[in-house]
């Protein structure tokens, strides 16, 4: 379990160009599990997603972690939509984030050489990542934010375009983090997904939580209509 | 057109017959040009970056000050240079002018917003790829400089390379600065202009020829030892 749980978002808003993106939301993270986050196109799940990871500027309100905020940005990462490759090797860009950190060179390459062979990349270790097919990218990135060890580790919909086989393989990998105590917070359109990984999850419409609860209720029995109709497929206007 | 042959005839004969003026002049060329490269490198090459990354007050302005000095009149550089280096001049106790040195003063500062600005460019997309990565881990600003720089490496090449272009090519200031001492500043441009001015077009030409060489020489080697064009990606 991480010290540096619960997160408290206390009345965010995030507006642009005079537009609500987010907000008013009140929330807290507990310490433990994986939140999964759902909700329609532009409903603020990003937004809210990259508020709590202290990258987006907020207009009003406050996130807070339990621990001070300078060592909360060091302990935790982020895996994007659309995996960002450094235009290095393989290795080179699984090496960069501890030689962000100064970590000493035996170390980085046993923590290199476990990544790599648990994404099965340890073959095309020396290829340019921007070569990488996109399954393979994604993964990539995973283990780039993993391997600093987070105590937090947000994803905004990992596996969106992905194939079975490289979802499931990005869930493994999941599922193993969150053993070791990982805390997870993601995004995903894949209602299979979040019922495979939640242990609670969010709603968002609108630009705010519509609904939230503990997996087993949000999933069977969804308090709100608007909740049931995205369930069923409906389009929520 | 008899010209143009003649003088390639006796460009070749000067290069076979390894000409001591020939070779002294050319090396000074790339003694001057290519210490105002690495200067001007060092200055423009992590500038053009930080402009790239960093927002601040008067960004947009030193930018278009930068786009604007590109197009900086090497004559009047080195006209200033010169009032700065001459006797009476605020640097005059240095001794510095028709020296070598004042030649590399004058090209830095022509070279050095070139660069910058390609840089800049260069920078910009890089940036905007990795913005959102850099930001999550949590880099410094000096990371964020020296990741950019080594990711991009290649552009930077081009911007640099650019710059040796205009060095080795211009003649204004370093005539200026310079005075196109026989054996002490005399440089490719400067005996350039001198032979044509004294109406021997062969000399000239030869000598034309000859830097024009160098600089495709200078060029395919630094491609060929950083090894552009040979990865996919590029």
């Amino acid at each position: 379990m991480s010290m540096m749980l619960p997160l408290t978002l206390k009345d965010v808003v995030v507006r642009r160009r005079g537009k609500r993106l987010l907000g008013p939301v009140n929330l807290t993270l507990r310490p433990e599990g994986l939140t999964m986050i759902v909700g329609p196109n532009g409903s603020g799940k990003t937004t809210l997603l990259r508020v709590m990871h202290g990258v987006e500027r907020l207009s009003d309100g406050s996130a807070t972690w339990a621990v001070a905020e300078e060592e909360a940005r060091h302990r935790q990462a982020y895996v994007f939509q659309t995996p960002i490759m450094l235009r290095r090797t393989v290795a080179d860009n699984l090496r960069y984030p501890l030689q962000l950190i100064a970590t000493p060179r035996a170390e980085i390459e046993t923590s290199v050489n476990h990544w790599a062979r648990r994404i099965g990349l340890e073959a095309r270790m020396g290829l340019q990542a921007t070569r990488l097919s996109g399954g393979e990218k994604q993964k990539l990135a995973l283990a780039r934010a993993l391997i600093r060890k987070p105590d937090v580790l947000f994803l905004d919909e990992p596996c969106a375009n992905l194939d079975g086989a490289s979802t499931r393989d990005i869930e493994s990998i999941l599922q193993t983090a969150l053993t070791e105590k990982t805390r997870i917070i993601m995004t995903t359109h894949d209602l299979g997904q979040a019922r495979r990984l939640a242990g609670d999850a969010l709603f968002m419409l609108h630009g705010v939580v519509h609904e939230r609860g503990p997996a087993s209720d949000f999933f069977s029995t969804p308090q709100t209509a608007e909740l049931q109709a995205f369930f069923r497929g409906d389009i929520i206007a | 057109m008899n010209d143009i042959l003649e003088g390639l005839v006796s460009a070749f004969w000067l290069v076979v017959t390894f000409d001591t003026d020939l070779m002294q002049i050319s090396l000074r060329s790339l003694q001057v040009s290519l210490s105002a490269l690495v200067i001007a490198s060092v200055i423009a090459l992590p500038l053009g970056t930080f402009l790239a990354i960093r927002r601040f007050r008067y960004r947009r302005l030193t930018i278009s000050l930068l786009n604007a000095l590109m197009g900086l009149p090497p004559v009047v550089v080195g006209l200033i240079v010169y009032i700065l280096l001459s006797r009476s001049g605020p640097f005059g106790v240095l001794g510095l002018l028709f020296t070598p040195t004042a030649m590399i003063i004058a090209q830095v500062i022509i070279i050095t917003p070139l660069i910058a600005s390609i840089t800049h460019q260069a920078m910009r997309e890089l940036w905007a790829e990795y913005h959102d990565l850099l930001i999550s881990l949590n880099t410094s600003g000096w990371q964020r400089i020296k990741t950019l720089i080594w990711d991009g490496r290649r552009n930077l090449l081009t911007a640099s390379l650019a710059g040796f272009g205009r060095a080795i090519g211009e003649v204004g200031a370093i005539m200026i600065v310079g005075g196109n001492i026989d054996n002490a500043t005399r440089v490719l441009t400067t005996a350039i202009a001198l032979e044509t001015g004294k109406g021997d077009f062969a000399l000239a030409l030869a000598l034309g020829f000859v830097l024009i060489a160098l600089a495709i020489g200078i060029n395919i080697s630094i491609h060929w030892l950083s090894r552009t064009e040979r990865e996919g990606r590029w």
